[in-house]
């Protein structure tokens, strides 16, 4: 039983630590912290940053210029990363389809994409869910027929996260109906600037525009953007969702959030006192702060247990379930923390660049929506309630 | 990082848990619970010979110096059986007193024993008055003017002193001075409860143990029954009853294994509306929430375990705190919803499942309920 870092593993914090504080942009931290807003040149000139150090490819072989850590090195980098304000990188191309393009692609769209996605030429996005399958996933609708060198789309994507500054979609598509609907999917790389590809924003309940829906009309894929083979894709989806799921705990992100908080609650009054002293208010923090020290401990043990050479399994299922609780609390106390200001909705206080007089403060204005904007992380990666289907069936044997 | 056990911390669980399965089942805990004793004269000899009432002593009291991880490891396997011996009473907490505050001549007459398993120890710290508050001490330790033989007079109430019906020796606070919340003024003494004017009013606990009040009545102890400093117990007690509650969630996470293992069970093998229950998305569901408490507690035993010993701070506090909190919360959900799903049969005293949730409520009510040490988290956290 040893629970500390090795002398290796503190090296190499000091040393994450080293380059964040020379290379985070402040002003991109000061947003990520003041949960403002980021834009697409935010992330794109952090990646950059990340690219240059050789740390943006966390997940690949060395061969395709990823960086080999350990377990453990990249739990320090997520909690570094987390405390300081960096950015999270959008997943979709760097930890989504690059996985599964090393493990199942062949070697001229290994050569072809990934270097494109380190560099930041390709912006990927998710063709996952559709109106008609979201838990039940494998029910996808969208149609791709053979036609000589091509396949043609027709059908409908949703959610598509960032979609709007994408280039490339990865998507499900149905190339078999006569079989199981697990067994007739399979896995497409499509350009969105091909004909016959529409792209419309869906405005979520926080007023961002995050989210899109994406239509194919007759669109023409080459063969040669299939990866693996025809109606596989489902095996290589649930390969992708393994990596999805790891990290959808938010541990760091959470304790990032739990420290705001804690400066939020000290800066309010109540009673004429800090928020922080209100003996009810104080409760529900450390309620909170106790919730979230055992799931970092659960994290620990998984990652330890991974280091050691097992693989993550439903244990992640069970931890996205409770991650994501105790981040929702957080926000929610937050959101609490501001009382009446809750209530005022002012969209340009989040802008970059306002320089207008804040109606509460520059602490109350994002809080509300980001709130709001957080009940996804219950939803997504596969909703809590699907997780606790798969503990139910993997671990329980129910 | 590694939160296997190391070979002998494994050594020694797998030891008591092979000792629990022989001799622990079900039907033999309802006989030794039903007794006067109220456990097992047997098994604990058995921990004794095997060196296990040992464990957290010296070498040359028998023991290897085992720490909060050895503690917590042999806890667990208590829990899962649970065992009625007064392990955490006598040689976590009384030897645990009497090993920090005591002097050497005092070490020398109790610890070997408590060591040995020849004497059961327990503690007397809290009153009816003071709720879980261990600095709130009515009870009276007055100078007298006797002899060195009587250089103390006793008065006052304990209250809920388990394993105090049995015990050869009872580590007991008194207040020399200060007020009666005051953490200051606290003093401990090693009581023989056969002392005159030691009246002990024994009962059953709801969990199936035993305890008593206790009423000092004017008890005359020698200068000799005074541990460590007039007046300095506070921290000790802080100290050892940290310490205590470590060992104590420990216990809970094998008392909880055991209901869920018990609850999970019963789901595949009980059958209505022609399939197993446990085909029932709304009770996986609930399984999956047990399991998930289950979690939560274990990575706060497992930290709480690793803390036990170190020197006091603030962290310390907050770990230990938290562990009593979500080991409480976690206890009594697996506790209300076991015996939810068990539906009747959880309810009867014949089944299982029922004592394993009255411990895990009984276990809430040692050194602290969620409530309490949610309150005391909040305090801690307003200070940093």
């Amino acid at each position: 039983m040893n629970m500390n870092y090795t002398a290796e593993e503190f090296a190499f914090r000091d040393e994450v630590r080293g380059f964040l504080d020379e290379n985070l942009p402040a002003d991109i931290a000061a947003r990520v912290k003041g949960l403002r807003r980021l834009s697409r040149e935010d992330h794109e000139r952090w990646q950059k940053i990340l690219c240059k150090q050789g740390w943006y490819a966390t997940h690949w072989p060395e061969e395709y210029g990823g960086v080999k850590w350990t377990p453990v090195q990249k739990h320090i980098w997520d909690e570094e990363s987390c405390r300081y304000g960096a950015p999270r990188s959008i997943p979709f191309g760097v930890n989504m389809v690059a996985p599964v393009i090393i493990k199942f692609g062949n070697e001229e769209q290994k050569q072809k994409y990934l270097p494109r996605i380190l560099s930041g030429e390709d912006w990927w996005c998710q063709g996952y869910s559709e109106p008609g399958a979201g838990s039940d996933l494998a029910s996808l609708k969208t149609r791709a027929v053979r036609d000589g060198d091509h396949y043609i789309v027709n059908g409908q994507k949703a959610w598509t996260t960032l979609g709007q500054h994408a280039n490339m979609i990865f998507c499900l598509v149905r190339t078999n109906t006569e079989v199981k609907k697990q067994e007739g999917i399979s896995f497409l790389l499509i350009d969105m600037n091909t004909p016959g590809i529409d792209v419309r924003p869906v405005i979520t309940l926080d007023g961002e525009h995050e989210v899109n829906e994406v239509f194919f009309q007759d669109v023409k894929v080459p063969v040669e953007n299939l990866v693996g083979e025809e109606d596989k894709g489902w095996t290589y989806a649930k390969y992708l969702l393994t990596y999805e799921r790891t990290g959808l705990a938010g541990i760091g992100l959470s304790k990032a959030a739990l420290s705001h908080l804690r400066g939020l609650a000290s800066r309010r009054l109540k009673n004429g006192r800090p928020l922080i002293e209100d003996p009810s208010f104080s409760q529900r923090i450390a309620r909170l702060e106790i919730d979230l020290t055992a799931a970092a401990i659960s994290n620990l043990r998984i990652i330890a247990a991974v280091e050691g050479g097992g693989m993550p399994g439903a244990e992640s299922s069970m931890l996205k379930v409770r991650g994501t609780e105790i981040r929702q609390s957080i926000n929610d106390l937050a959101r609490r923390a501001i009382g009446p200001y809750a209530l005022p909705f002012v969209e340009e206080e989040l802008d970059q660049g306002f320089n207008g007089e804040f109606l509460s403060d520059e602490d109350a204005a994002p809080l509300s929506a980001h709130y709001f904007n957080n009940r996804k992380l219950s939803i997504f990666g596969g909703s809590n309630e699907i997780q606790k289907n798969i503990v139910s069936k993997m671990i329980l044997g129910l | 990082m590694d939160f296997r056990l190391n070979e002998e911390q494994q050594m020694l669980q797998d030891t008591v848990a092979r000792l629990v399965r022989g001799e622990y089942s079900f039907e033999k805990r309802l006989e030794f619970s039903a007794t006067d004793l109220g456990f097992s004269a047997d098994f604990w000899k058995q921990l004794s010979e095997l060196g296990l009432t040992a464990v957290p002593f010296s070498e040359e009291l028998g023991g290897f110096g085992g720490g909060g991880v050895e503690v917590q490891s042999l806890m667990t396997e208590l829990g899962r059986g649970l065992c009625l011996e007064p392990y955490l009473q006598s040689v976590v907490l009384g030897g645990g007193l009497i090993g920090h505050a005591g002097s050497d001549s005092q070490k020398e007459t109790w610890l070997a024993g408590i060591a040995s398993g020849e004497l059961k120890a327990a503690v007397g710290l809290q009153e009816p008055q003071s709720f879980y508050d261990l600095n709130n001490v009515e009870t009276r330790a007055e100078k007298n003017g006797g002899g060195s033989g009587e250089a103390y007079v006793l008065n006052g109430r304990k209250a809920v002193v388990i394993g105090g019906h049995c015990a050869d020796v009872i580590v007991v606070s008194a207040r020399t001075s200060g007020d009666s919340r005051d953490a200051a003024g606290i003093s401990l003494f090693a009581l023989d409860p056969d002392t005159a004017g030691v009246e002990r009013r024994t009962y059953p606990t709801i969990d199936g143990a035993r305890g008593c009040d206790i009423t000092l009545n004017g008890v005359k102890v020698g200068a000799d029954a005074l541990l460590g400093d007039e007046g300095s117990a506070g921290e000790v007690i802080e100290y050892q009853a940290g310490r205590a509650i470590a060992a104590l969630c420990a216990e809970a996470v094998g008392v909880m294994e055991m209901a869920n293992e018990l609850t999970l069970e019963y789901l595949k093998q009980r059958k209505q509306f022609g399939v197993p229950i446990g085909k029932f998305q709304v009770l996986q569901h609930r399984m999956v929430d047990m399991m998930s408490e289950l979690e939560q507690a274990r990575s706060m035993a497992i930290l709480s375990a690793n803390v036990a010993d170190i020197e006091q701070s603030d962290e310390r506090r907050r770990v230990l705190a938290g562990a009593k909190n979500i080991v409480g919360r976690a206890g009594q959900f697996i506790a209300e919803s076991g015996i939810q799903m068990h539906g009747g049969i959880g309810m009867t005293w014949e089944y299982n499942f029922a004592h394993y949730a009255k411990r895990l409520i009984g276990i809430n009510h040692q050194l602290g309920d969620d409530d309490f040490h949610l309150e005391r988290y909040a305090s801690l956290l307003q200070a940093s």
